[in-house]
């Protein structure tokens, strides 16, 4: 029996297997419920009804890192904490994301110069999407979430940073 | 022969039940707590340091990020306390659009309390609710301010700039649905028997313990004690309106559970008398183009959603404060966590600290 | 709305009961009571029991450090006689030590931020140890003269 290629375009969708698993967990990320501060209130209202994470299937906050593969770092980052996120980076599986949100994980934000503030997330982790604002809408915080979603997806959008 | 002995159990800083990142070292004989210690400054920035290198209406911005559920309330007190220290006289308008926010703001803040507690407590629904309410009130402050979390919109002198024409209409009719939300939220959460057998009867305090434990805000005033600031010692215009304090019977978390309730409806009532009595006029006093306090110091405190919070600011007559000193309520507060731990389960204190409602940004300032 | 916060005049009764150490600041917006550690507990055993004064609630407690010489402030207020008393203790040099006040208002938490932001000293605390800065910390970061770490040195 002669098979037409082009019925066949029409009924299987043909990809490589990494292509499939990043379709698969770019519609599906849990990330770890990590609020430092204020943005963590904007990040909780985009987890509710009206701005609705799930409706991207990213509503699943998980406690523990190891069962998480995206770390928000929603607010501020200090010289105090960065030992604890750090080893919750660590523990979290491997592919995992970060994503800045807010100025303060950004660059420090209005705090930079202080004392005890990190000067940015990135000072300790390797950051996949920066989200300004401060603090960012939730609606910010989806499109940050998109473009993580889209980076997942074509791995070649990202330039490569060392693992700190 | 086994010998039974107690165990060190770690909470936070990253846990989904401490409102931030608060760490709570718990010794534990089982399951009961022997001894919780807060550990905090996981969030310390250094505000008060960085206040000597900013101007005075520069900042008012990290005040929003101290309280940042209720930071209205937290410009209200900078701004109150640098003008007694220029006395300078703010005008009618201005003064009463003061008092929506910071009441409005006072009803958001118990909002996201309320949906803490139930999501804390493992009532999803509840906290869902509160979030939608919540938003109502964000997009009117979103229409004033241009923000939805920290507004910078009330100033030394006055308020940013006069409300849009819409603010009104809307305002009434946030107003006009409270009491249908106020009657769901009873009948989800008030009258909910889980609830009631996780709140009643927990970590009860009396007035005197209360009062020894420096406790301010709706904590105290569950456990019996008549302190409002408001009422007490009012700042601003709060002597022209007629509303009463909520005050607990038990003092137990119950109580401090629904003295919140009942205050917001009481700034329902506020509200409602400041846009009757609302004048026309300006909302921004004649204050210098350079803020120049006279060289002294002064302390100045209102009624915030989580206590007495006070500003204590040491000015050099130069542009930039010498010394300001934030009087937190949330980090006075948690002196009664380890008091009020002991005794109970691992799980009454996640409701304990779902109560007590310390904002780390206050906490550590 | 008349002014809850005692000015000089009604401050007078405690000049007479204290003659040699205490002090009265009364120019500014705020009138204070000024004293030297040594006569403090004295001082806030009347202002705490004191029929006339009756301070049963500490509103805020902090310094301030003026280079050559700190200043601890105590905000009391009472809310029986519905009255605010501000007490200054002035401590000079570099190394301020001042008797602590838990024994009769819960100041745990802030004498422990002034210990660890300012470095004040606190006889009496119990428990003094840093409360923000982490314990390994050495410094007190709101001293005016404090440098912090240069961003490499920090990690």
């Amino acid at each position: 029996m002669e098979v037409n290629n082009q019925e066949l375009e029409k009924n299987f969708i043909t990809t490589t297997v990494d292509k499939f698993l990043n379709i698969a967990r770019s519609n599906s990320i849990w990330p770890l419920s990590c609020g430092l501060a204020c943005c963590s209130m904007e990040m909780m209202a985009a987890a509710a009804a009206r701005f609705d994470l799930s409706r991207f299937g990213y509503e699943v906050f998980r406690a523990s890192p190891r069962q998480s593969d995206l770390l928000i770092v929603a607010g501020t980052l200090t010289w105090k904490m960065a030992g604890p996120l750090k080893r919750l980076y660590d523990q979290m599986p491997e592919p995992k994301y970060v994503i800045a949100m807010g100025s303060c994980a950004n660059s420090g934000g209005p705090f930079a110069d202080s004392y005890s503030v990190v000067p940015g997330v990135s000072e300790i982790l390797p950051v996949d999407v920066y989200i300004p604002g401060c603090p960012p809408r939730p609606e910010s915080l989806i499109q940050g979430m998109l473009e993580l979603k889209k980076k997942i997806q074509n791995p070649e959008l990202g330039r490569k940073t060392s693992d700190e | 022969m086994p010998k039974a002995q107690t165990y060190i159990l770690n909470m936070g800083p990253q846990h989904p039940s401490t409102h931030g990142v608060l760490q709570v070292v718990l010794e534990l004989d089982g399951e009961k707590i022997i001894k919780a210690v807060p550990q905090m400054g996981y969030l310390h920035r250094g505000i008060e340091k960085l206040a000597e290198s900013r101007t005075y209406p520069q900042f008012i911005p990290y005040t929003d990020r101290l309280d940042y559920v209720s930071a209205m309330g937290n410009n209200l007190g900078y701004c109150q306390t640098v003008e007694k220290l220029m006395q300078i006289e703010v005008p009618e308008r201005a003064q009463y659009l003061r008092v929506i926010m910071a009441e409005l703001n006072r009803i958001a803040s118990h909002l996201l309390f309320m949906s803490s507690l139930a999501i804390d407590l493992g009532a999803t629904t509840a906290m869902i609710y509160g979030f939608r309410d919540r938003e109502d009130i964000l997009d009117l402050f979103d229409m004033v301010s241009g923000a939805r979390l920290t507004y910078n919109y009330i100033r030394i002198g006055g308020v940013m700039a006069d409300v849009p024409a819409d603010f009104v209409p809307a305002l009434q009719k946030f107003i006009d649905k409270f009491p249908a939300m106020m009657a769901e939220y009873e009948n989800i959460l008030m009258g909910n028997e889980i609830l009631q057998a996780r709140l009643k009867n927990i970590a009860v305090l009396s007035g005197e313990q209360a009062l020894a434990l420096g406790l301010t805000g709706p904590l105290l005033r569950a456990s019996g004690v008549d302190y409002d600031i408001r009422k007490i010692e009012p700042y601003g215009i709060y002597d022209r309106f007629d509303f009463s304090v909520p005050l607990g019977k038990t003092g137990d978390n119950f109580d401090r559970y629904a003295v919140r309730m009942q205050e917001m409806t009481e700034s329902v009532r506020i509200i409602q008398q400041a846009m009757e009595q609302l004048p026309a006029g300006e909302v921004m006093a004649k204050v210098p183009r350079m803020i120049k306090p006279p060289a002294g110091d002064v302390y100045h405190r209102i009624e915030n959603s989580r206590g007495e919070l006070g500003y204590y600011i040491v000015s050099d007559g130069t542009p930039k404060p010498y010394r300001v000193h934030v009087r937190r309520p949330s980090f006075i507060n948690l002196q009664m966590l380890d008091k009020v731990c002991r005794g109970l389960m691992i799980a009454d204190a996640v409701a304990v600290l779902a109560v007590l409602d310390p904002l780390m940004g206050e906490v550590d300032c | 709305m008349n002014d809850q916060w005692l000015d000089g005049e009604r401050l007078q009764p405690l000049q007479l009961k204290f003659p040699e150490q205490l002090e009265i600041a009364a120019d500014g917006a705020q009138a204070a009571v000024v004293i030297a550690p040594p006569a403090l507990p004295a001082l806030m055993e009347e202002l705490r029991y004191g029929a006339d004064w009756q301070f049963s609630m500490l509103s805020n407690l902090t310094a301030v450090d003026y280079k050559t010489y700190f200043m601890v402030v105590y905000h009391l207020y009472s809310p029986a006689l519905r009255q605010g008393i501000v007490v200054k203790c002035r401590c000079e040099g570099e190394n301020p030590i001042v008797p602590s006040v838990t024994h009769w208002w819960p100041a745990e938490f802030q004498e422990r931020e002034v210990y660890d932001l300012l470095g004040v000293f606190f006889t009496g605390h119990g428990d003094l140890r840093r409360i923000l800065m982490p314990d390994d910390y050495s410094g007190h970061p709101l001293r005016k003269d404090f440098q912090a770490p240069a961003r490499a040195e920090k990690r």
